[in-house]
C-alpha cells in the first residue's frame, strides 16, 4: 500500500493520483515552514550574528567586551529558546507530514527538557529545516523558473531562436520539463519527509511493543476464561437450578396448600424460578452463546429482543473475526443497558455494524438525553481497555441533551 | 401418553422421568444425546418427544435438528423442545415444521411449574402449539410490523392462544366471554392477513410468522 510520497514516486500511475499536488503542497508549506524558522531563530541568533561581526572587523577595547556580552546573550537565548522552539516546531512539522502520509503519536516526553532525545532530535530536524530546506527548494525553484519561463521567454524573445527547429525544441523541452518537476518535487519533497519521520515520529520502541502484545494476550486469557465460566455456568449450576425448581415443584404438589410449610415451599419455588431468569441473564452478559455460534447479527438481534428498548439493528450477517465480534458485541451490550439504565423506555437506539476494508466499525446511536461520562462508570472504560486490546479503540460523544454515540473500531483481518 | 425424553443432564433426566408418571405421563425411553434419542424413537414410536436444544457432542442444536429429522419422517409426531434461553433462529425453524401443529418450544424455567409443564405437553401431544411466554413477551414488547397493527386486547389474546389455551380458557384468563374471545381472534386473523382455512393452528401462525422473520 502506497502512505508515503516516496513510496507513491516509485508508483506507475504516480502523475495521474493525488500525489504530486500533496507532495507540491509539502514542498511550498516547507518554505513557508523554512521562513517561519528563520524569523523566530532571529531573536536568538541576531545577537550572535552581531557578536561575529564585530570580532570579524578586527576592532580592539571596548568592541571585545561588547562583542563578549552580546555573545554570551546569544547563546544562552539560544540554549534556553531552542530547544523550545525547535519543540515547537517539531509538533507543527508533524501535523504537517500529513501531507505525504499517516503518522502517529510520538510518545510523550521522557525525562526533562535537555535528556530526552526527542527534544535534540527536533533540533536536528530544525537545523535540517532551517538549512537544508532552502538549498533544495533553490534547486526545485530553478529548474520550476526554467520550465515554466518558456513560453514567456519565446513570446518575449529573451532566448535568442534564430530557426524554428530551435523554437519547438525549446517547446518541447519546456512542456517535458513539468511532469520532470513534479517527480523532483515528490523526489525532494519525499526525501525531505522520510528524513523528517526519521526524526520526528520515531517507530514504537520494542519494549511498547511487546506491551501492546501483552495486552492482547491478556485479553485472549480473559476471551478464554469467559467461556469456561459460561460453560460451567450452564452446564452445572443452570442445569441443578433446573432440577431443584422442579423437585420443589414436586414437593409442593404433595404439601396440603393450608400448611404453613406450602407456603414456605411456595416462596421457595418463587425464589428459585427468579434465580433461573437471574442466571440467564448473568450468562448472557459473559459470553453469549448465540454469538459463537450464529454470529454477531443473530447475537445483538437476541439482545435487541430482550431489551425494554426500540432497537434497529443493522448488522450484514456474515462473521467477523472472532475478537472483534467479542469485543463489538460488550460494547452494543453496554451500551443497550446504559441507555436502558439513564433513558425512557420508548427511546430509540440504532445498532449499525459496517466492515470497512479491514477495520469493523460499531456504532450504538440512541436519542435519549446525552451527557454519558465514561469517568462515572467502570463499564465503558474497562470496554475501551478490550478494544485497545484488540488493537482497536473506543470513541463516545454524548452532549447535553444528547444524542449519545458510542463508536468501536477494530481490526479485522481475518 | 407416551413420551421419550432426550435431556443430556442426568439430574434433570432423571427428575423428569420420575415426575412425568405423576400426571399421567409414560416415559417409555430417557436418553442423553440426539443419535439414541433418533433410535428410541423409531423403536419405542413415541406420541411425543421432549428433547433439549443443545446435547452432546457439539452442544449446538443436535437436540432440535433431531427433532427436526424426526417430524420430518412421521409429521403427526409431537415434539416440545426445551431450551435455557430464548433463541429465535432454532424456535422458528421448529415451530415452522409441521405446519405448526404438534410443536412447542419452552425455556427450562418452566419445567418447575410441573402441572402446568404436563397441562402443556398434553397440549401438544394433543395436536396443540404452544410457545414459551418469553417469546410472546418479547414478542409483544417489540411490536414488530405486522404486529403494530393489532391493539392492546388483541395482542393480550394473542399472547394467550400462542400458548396453547383454547378460546374458553382464553375468555376465563382475560375474563372475557368466549364470544368476545372469538371475535378478537377473528380480528387479529384478518389484520395479519391470515388465510381462512381449516388449521386450528392458524392462531399461532402469527407467532410463527414473527419468528421466521428474524431468523431469515
Amino acid at each position: 500500500m502506497t502512505n508515503t510520497l516516496l513510496q507513491a514516486v516509485t508508483g506507475r500511475r504516480f502523475l495521474v493520483s493525488a500525489w504530486p499536488w500533496r507532495g507540491f503542497a509539502y514542498c511550498a508549506t516547507t518554505a513557508v515552514a523554512s521562513g517561519v524558522l528563520w524569523l523566530l531563530f532571529a531573536v536568538p541568533l541576531a545577537p550572535l550574528f552581531s557578536a561575529v561581526v564585530v570580532l570579524w572587523s578586527g576592532q580592539t577595547g571596548g568592541y571585545l567586551i561588547v562583542a563578549a556580552g552580546l555573545g554570551l546573550v546569544g547563546v544562552g537565548m539560544l540554549a534556553l529558546l531552542g530547544p523550545r522552539l525547535a519543540l515547537s516546531m517539531a509538533r507543527a512539522e508533524r501535523w504537517r507530514l500529513r501531507l505525504v502520509g499517516d503518522v502517529s503519536l510520538p510518545p510523550g516526553r521522557r525525562g526533562n527538557l535537555y535528556t530526552d532525545p526527542a527534544t535534540w532530535r527536533a533540533v536536528a530536524y530544525t537545523v535540517l529545516l532551517g538549512v537544508g530546506g532552502p538549498m533544495w527548494l533553490g534547486v526545485l525553484g530553478v529548474i520550476g523558473l526554467l520550465a515554466l519561463s518558456t513560453p514567456i521567454s519565446v513570446e518575449y524573445r529573451i532566448s535568442v531562436m534564430d530557426s524554428p527547429a530551435g523554437i519547438v525544441g525549446r517547446a518541447v523541452g519546456g512542456l517535458l520539463l513539468i511532469p520532470v518537476l513534479f517527480y523532483l518535487i515528490a523526489l525532494f519533497g519525499g526525501v525531505h519527509a522520510a528524513l523528517a519521520r526519521l526524526l520526528l515520529v520515531p517507530e514504537p520502541s520494542e519494549e511498547l511493543v511487546e506491551v501492546a502484545r501483552s495486552r492482547t494476550r491478556m485479553a485472549h486469557a480473559f476471551d478464554a476464561e469467559r467461556l469456561r465460566i459460561e460453560r460451567d455456568l450452564h452446564d452445572i449450576a443452570q442445569q441443578r437450578l433446573v432440577a431443584l425448581t422442579m423437585q420443589i415443584g414436586v414437593a409442593r404438589l404433595d404439601l396440603p396448600p393450608s400448611s404453613p410449610a406450602a407456603a414456605a415451599m411456595a416462596s421457595a419455588h418463587e425464589q428459585a424460578k427468579t434465580l433461573m431468569a437471574e442466571l440467564r441473564d448473568l450468562i448472557r452478559g459473559i459470553s453469549p452463546r448465540a454469538l459463537r455460534d450464529l454470529g454477531l447479527q443473530a447475537a445483538v438481534e437476541e439482545l435487541a429482543a430482550a431489551s425494554s428498548l426500540e432497537v434497529h439493528v443493522d448488522i450484514a450477517s456474515s462473521r467477523f473475526l472472532a475478537e472483534a465480534e467479542s469485543v463489538a458485541y460488550a460494547a452494543i451490550s453496554e451500551a443497550l443497558a446504559n441507555t436502558a439504565k439513564h433513558a425512557a423506555t420508548t427511546t430509540e437506539v440504532t445498532v449499525t455494524v459496517r466492515r470497512k476494508a479491514d477495520r469493523l466499525l460499531v456504532e450504538v446511536r440512541d436519542g435519549g438525553g446525552g451527557g454519558a461520562d465514561p469517568a462515572r462508570g467502570s463499564g465503558l472504560t474497562g470496554l475501551a481497555d478490550r478494544a485497545a486490546a484488540a488493537g482497536g479503540r473506543l470513541l463516545l460523544s454524548s452532549p447535553a441533551g444528547g444524542p449519545t454515540i458510542l463508536r468501536v473500531e477494530l481490526p479485522c483481518v481475518s | 401418553m407416551r413420551v421419550v425424553i432426550a435431556e443430556d443432564s442426568v439430574l434433570l433426566r432423571e427428575g423428569l422421568s420420575a415426575m412425568l408418571p405423576r400426571f399421567g405421563v409414560e416415559v417409555v425411553a430417557s436418553v442423553g444425546d440426539s443419535p439414541t434419542l433418533l433410535a428410541a424413537v423409531r423403536r419405542h414410536r413415541p406420541q411425543l418427544v421432549v428433547t433439549d436444544v443443545r446435547m452432546p457432542p457439539d452442544y449446538t442444536d443436535e437436540g432440535l435438528r433431531a427433532a427436526v429429522a424426526l417430524r420430518t419422517e412421521d409429521p403427526g409426531l409431537a415434539v416440545v423442545a426445551l431450551s435455557q434461553y430464548v433463541q429465535h433462529g432454532y424456535a422458528g425453524e421448529l415451530l415452522a415444521s409441521g405446519s405448526g401443529r404438534s410443536v412447542g418450544y419452552l425455556l427450562k424455567d418452566r419445567i418447575g411449574d410441573v402441572a402446568e409443564f404436563a397441562g402443556q405437553l398434553r397440549r401438544v401431544a394433543e395436536g396443540g402449539t404452544v410457545v414459551d411466554p418469553e417469546v410472546v413477551r418479547q414478542l409483544m414488547q417489540h411490536r414488530r410490523d405486522p404486529l403494530k397493527q393489532l391493539s392492546a386486547r388483541e395482542r393480550e389474546v394473542l399472547a394467550v392462544v400462542a400458548q396453547g389455551h383454547s378460546n374458553a380458557a382464553a375468555a376465563r384468563l382475560l375474563s372475557l366471554t368466549e364470544a368476545g374471545v372469538a371475535k378478537h381472534i377473528g380480528n387479529l386473523f384478518t389484520k395479519l392477513n391470515l388465510p381462512v382455512s381449516d388449521d386450528t393452528n392458524r392462531r399461532v401462525l402469527a407467532v410463527l410468522a414473527y419468528l421466521r422473520s428474524r431468523s431469515d
